[in-house]
């Protein structure tokens, strides 16, 4: 076996706790922590601090002082209590046994947590990430004597009913398969030896540093969301990335969970990141129950969630981002699509300027460190969609959609404006529409995409898709313009073709844009199913002014009673809506043309 | 927080005060003290005062001082400690009583004998033992019931503004609050955060005389007492009814009022330690804070009990994007706003119900648990209020008669919503009312109109005026 560069190396031996260094706490400012006597410490190395081993994380040297954030309470540590330092950074553990899993920050599984019937989340518990007696049945790919290299298949294991988990070489390493075990293995077991080495199925990767891949490719599919103002106006491509702006209340949480249960991803990483519990109770109870649209096993077993809520220790709510984009990383090599959903981005950010203001640090603006930028964009960076590491031939994508909550809504503070500037589709969530009850509340004239995803959509869904999108969009526009002159001058104030053009405008937000996540049948939309009811409100249009042109009132037109018949257009049956489509746009000819 | 007397093996050493700053003093010769522990200040004269270490830095600690540190000076005064932090007594012997923001007795009668000591920061519950809040509540109004459905174990905020009834509200909501086929009584554990003696004096008649004194308590933190320990009486309230609710399984409905003089608080032990200041001088912390108070509302799994939060808050200059209100909604499971627009026009209660929300309803309402038509019927009047008042708007500009027909019945549909819907005086309105009242309301509009309720329900419930009857 050979191993390269050993910093870059792929750890995959199971609990290694080296104490390098021992020193004592001599500060403490809730839970940033400082030590001496850690010479040997580096940046981003774990440490153990006081009697009950708190887990914590250098973050800062400065001479002999050695700065920590500690991922749990700090209440009753003492100055002068021990502190041991690992000489390892924080590492995600990954391996089978994360789908259906519901971690905290720094990867303990909530179950642990909490143990004999207990109500609240004790202190100082240090569960393993995974299952270590759990036995997986794995099913190699490789035979003894095939040559192997990182990121090769060595072989799988089915977790739950849909997935494959693929078991790949590590990083750093290669050699000859000199042993293959096709059975029952816990994630410690060897499985496969390579130049005599055993290869166990648990993998251990630092949190803060991008897995490689051996290509980023060009993104030219879109993620299906369901929800039909995303997919239509600001589509997101698979291995880009979103952010969803918006004051509180208007509808961050229910678009996330909604991406999360619909969207079409083969795996999602949800992190409830300084949100409410309730929340994700609401996913733990629903999840469960729900099957995933595309493979019909239950929906927990695609998903992997990280809650670290709001009163839970605020580092960990740092480290939680990281948790989660490293294991969307992890399932993306082994040649998945994977969505990571972020709510919110604001309190990790949050979280950074709380420990920076106790380091003393030089704030920027709003009081957040000047590295926040660095590091909003480290996070989205590793979205991406791209050619996995080894054999045979995967691609994968991590698509990252991170909630933002900009403190009074105003969308020109720091988190929303420089996320603006990595994300490739700002939803922008809109207060004065979630008042309105308008649902899902993205301003369809703020928002953007920047993913160039007309020709897919054309190709796979219809050829009149694109003009259609673009009419839809100017349509919205126009109605937009003249809703202000409305409100000066009343709409008696507009001429004929107008006020067809308030109409239309009324159709496309209220009967299409418009999608409640409470509706059963409605809260999710394929895109046939979409490009249907565009094409009848696009066609409504037309017949009514060709009413107009042959001299019908234009009340009587904008008033027609047909038209509440496209507010039924999203209770169709599924399996017949081109039909539909066809016989209702026939219906509002004939009967505008009987007016 | 406990007043047992000191016992001498805990009590360790006298510290000497090196510097006192606002709330805080700097303490020397603190070896072997906790963080965040609860130490006691001895001045020689006058009580022992509490504070907490708020950070600790070699021997040298920083002491928030909950009785303030009027009359502490660097010589007379010593700081002792006990080697845990702070607790306060939970139990049922609290019922009928009022105690001090500290969690004493304020009313001259006898030490509570509690059934037990907790920590008051409490432990954060682990969200996978959380059960979510799915039991509706009815609380008589109309503008709760019908469109921000409150449930049992939720956390919901009436963002207030000066002089404006929260108070009543709230007091109204405590006493009438119940569960449809479900007489377990709610006990009620009321925290009062710099309020006048006026205030207090009412939330004392309407908690504390007849019949609710058996099942209910009162933490009273006046304008006049120390500011500091405004930041002790939610904990200590949180506590007792973290204990009510999960280990003796009683429906508890926490009142706080109000957290704009605790965010006060907050910011001013901020200033004292010269921390950097967030949006208008609140600490960046101030979200993590509040979560730590709004989140010990909930039910848990195999439990019956519940912690419904009802907190009240002053909006700085009816500004709903002030941090202390932004924070709230962020953290809360949404909001009831009170306008003073309604309440100038003698709407009672004067709840704006557009910018109010009940994340929870969903949950709490439909077939099985009020009606399957309540959401519907919900949206429906939403809808059609939004757009009275849009019409209400415009109106101001082009004047009535500018209006085309359609508009004007939204209009009168949204002076009629406030005038029977909103505006019930005193009066409970039982949930089977408020629906009534409602469909009711929308009777004036074609079906056709009625794009948020099914056809079924439209069957069933609406009975379409004639046409004559919307001109009003
Ligand atoms: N897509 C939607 N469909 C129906 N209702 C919605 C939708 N989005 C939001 N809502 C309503 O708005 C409320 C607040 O949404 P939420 O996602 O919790 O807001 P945020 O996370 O932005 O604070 C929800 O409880 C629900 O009543
Ligand atoms: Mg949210």
């Amino acid at each position: 076996m050979t191993t390269t560069d050993p910093a870059s190396r792929e750890s995959w031996s199971g609990n290694r706790r080296v104490a390098t260094d021992s020193g004592r706490v001599v500060r403490i400012s809730g839970p940033v922590v400082s030590a001496t006597g850690l010479p040997h410490t580096r940046l981003f190395d774990v440490v153990r601090v006081g009697v009950e081993q708190l887990l914590g994380e250098v973050i800062k040297i400065d001479g002999d002082l050695v700065v920590t954030q500690v991922f749990e309470n700090t209440t009753g540590l003492q100055v002068g209590e021990p502190v041991e330092a690992t000489g390892e950074p924080l590492y995600a553990e990954l391996g089978p046994g994360l789908l259906g899993a519901i971690l905290d920050g720094t990867q303990r599984p909530l179950q642990n947590l909490s143990t004999d019937g207990a109500l609240y989340i004790a202190r100082g518990a240090d569960p393993p990430r995974l299952d270590r007696d759990l036995r997986w049945d794995f099913r190699p790919a490789v035979d003894v004597g095939d040559r192997v290299g990182p990121g090769d298949l060595l072989g799988s294991v089915p977790e739950g009913r849909a997935i494959e988990h693929r078991i790949l070489v590590p990083t750093g390493v290669s050699g000859v398969v000199t042993s293959v075990r096709p059975e029952p293995s816990t994630i410690l077991d060897p499985v496969v030896d390579v130049d005599g080495h055993p290869v166990a199925m648990l993998r251990r990767w630092p949190l803060r540093r991008a897995r490689p891949v051996a290509n980023r490719l060009p993104l030219t599919v879109p993620l299906i969301t369901g929800q039909r103002v995303l997919d239509l106006l600001f589509p997101v491509a698979r291995g880009g990335s979103a952010i969803i702006p918006g004051g509180f209340g208007t509808g961050k949480t229910v678009l996330e969970q909604a991406l999360a249960k619909f969207s079409t991803a083969d795996i999602v990483v949800y992190v409830g990141c300084g949100e409410r519990g309730n929340e994700l109770t609401e996913v733990l109870e629903e999840f469960p129950e729900l099957s995933d649209p595309r493979t019909g096993a239950p929906l927990m077993e695609r998903t992997v969630l990280i809650a670290n809520t709001s009163n839970m220790p605020v580092a960990a709510r740092e480290a939680s981002i990281y948790s989660g984009i490293t294991i969307a990383e992890y399932y993306r090599d082994q040649g998945y699509d994977v969505a990571m959903m972020a709510d919110s981005t604001s309190r990790w950010g949050e979280a950074l300027r709380e420990v920076s203001s106790r380091l003393e640090e030089m704030p920027a603006e709003d009081g957040y460190p000047a590295y926040l930028a660095t590091r909003l964009a480290g996070f989205y960076e590793r979205a991406g969609a791209v050619t996995c590491l080894g054999t045979p031939e995967r691609t994968g994508a991590v698509t990252i959609v991170g909630a933002v909550s900009p403190a009074g809504g105003d969308f020109s503070e720091p988190i929303t404006q420089n996320s603006l500037r990595l994300a490739g589709c700002f939803w922008a969530l809109d207060t004065a529409l979630s008042r309105q009850r308008h649902f899902p509340a993205v301003n369809w004239l703020r928002s953007f995409s920047q993913y160039g995803l007309d020709e897919w959509f054309d190709r796979e869904i219809g050829s009149d898709w694109s003009p259609l999108r673009r009419w839809a969009s100017a349509a919205l526009q126009d109605e937009g313009a003249l809703q202000e002159v409305v409100s000066l001058l009343g709409v008696e104030a507009l001429a004929a073709e107008q006020r067809i053009t308030l109409r239309i405008g009324q159709a496309l937000r209220e009967d299409l844009l418009q999608q409640s996540s409470f509706d059963d049948l409605d809260a999710s939309c394929p895109p046939q199913r979409l490009l249907a009811m565009l094409r009848v409100i696009h066609e409504t249009g037309a017949a009514m002014r060709s009413a107009h042109q042959r001299g019908v009132a234009i009340t009587a037109i904008t008033s027609a009673a047909v038209l509440t018949e496209l507010g039924r257009m999203r209770r169709w049956p599924p399996d017949h809506v081109d039909d539909s489509a066809t016989r209702l746009i026939q219906r509002i000819a004939e009967e505008m043309s009987s007016l | 927080m406990t007043t047992t007397a000191a016992h001498p093996a805990f009590t360790v050493g006298h510290r000497t005060v090196t510097r006192v700053a606002g709330p805080l003093l700097v303490v020397d010769g603190m070896d072997g003290v906790g963080y965040g522990e609860l130490v006691e200040v001895e001045t020689g004269d006058g009580p022992v005062r509490e504070g907490q270490v708020l950070e600790l830095d070699g021997s040298t600690a920083i002491v928030q001082v909950f009785g303030g540190t009027v009359g502490i000076g660097r010589r007379e005064t010593s700081v002792l400690t006990r080697g845990r932090a702070a607790r306060t007594g939970v139990g049922t012997d609290y019922f009928g009583r009022v105690l001090d923001g500290a969690g004493r007795p304020r009313d001259g009668g006898p030490q509570p004998v509690p059934d037990d000591y907790r920590h008051v920061n409490g432990l954060p519950l682990n969200p996978i033992t959380r059960a979510h809040p799915d039991q509706f509540i009815e609380t008589g109004v109309s503008a709760i019931d019908g469109l921000i459905t409150l449930v049992r174990g939720q956390k919901l905020p009436i963002f207030s503004g000066a002089g404006l009834p929260a108070n009543s509200l709230a007091a109204r909501i405590a006493a009438q609050a119940r569960v449809p086929g479900d007489d377990a009584e709610v006990v009620v554990v009321f925290a009062a955060m710099g309020v006048t003696r006026r205030e207090a004096e009412f939330f004392r008649t309407e908690f504390l005389t007849g019949g609710a004194a058996a099942r209910s308590v009162l933490l009273l933190n006046l304008a006049d007492d120390p500011t500091i320990e405004r930041l002790m009486t939610p904990r200590v309230a949180l506590t007792m009814a973290e204990y009510l609710a999960f280990e003796q399984q009683r429906h508890v409905l926490v009142v706080m009022t109000d957290m704009t003089a605790y965010c006060e608080a907050l910011r001013e032990i901020s200033a004292a330690r010269e921390e950097m200041p967030g949006r208008r001088g609140y600490p960046g912390y101030m979200y993590t804070d509040l979560a730590s108070l709004y989140e010990r509302a909930g039910r848990v799994r195999g439990g019956t009990g519940s912690l419904t939060q009802l907190m009240i808050l002053t909006m700085p200059d009816d500004d709903i994007t002030h941090p202390i209100p932004d924070l709230t909604g962020y953290i809360t499971e949404g909001q009831i706003v009170l306008s003073r627009e309604l309440d100038r026009q003698g709407i009672e209660p004067p709840i704006d119900v557009l910018p109010s929300l009940s994340r929870l309803m969903n949950a709490g309402i439909g077939a099985g648990k009020t009606r399957d038509d309540h959401r519907g019927l919900a949206d429906q009047l939403y809808a059609c209020y939004a757009r009275g008042r849009e019409v209400r708007r415009l109106m101001s500009i082009v004047g009535e008669s500018g209006l085309p027909v359609e508009d004007r019945r939204y209009l009168a549909f949204a002076a009629a919503f406030e005038r029977t819907y909103l505006d019930q005086g005193p009066d409970r309105r039982t949930l089977a009312g408020t629906l009534e009242v409602g469909w009711q309301l929308l009777s004036p509009f074609p079906a056709a109109e009625l794009k948020r309720v099914s056809a079924e329900q439209l069957a069933r419930h609406h009975h379409e005026a004639s046409a004559t009857a919307t001109d009003d």
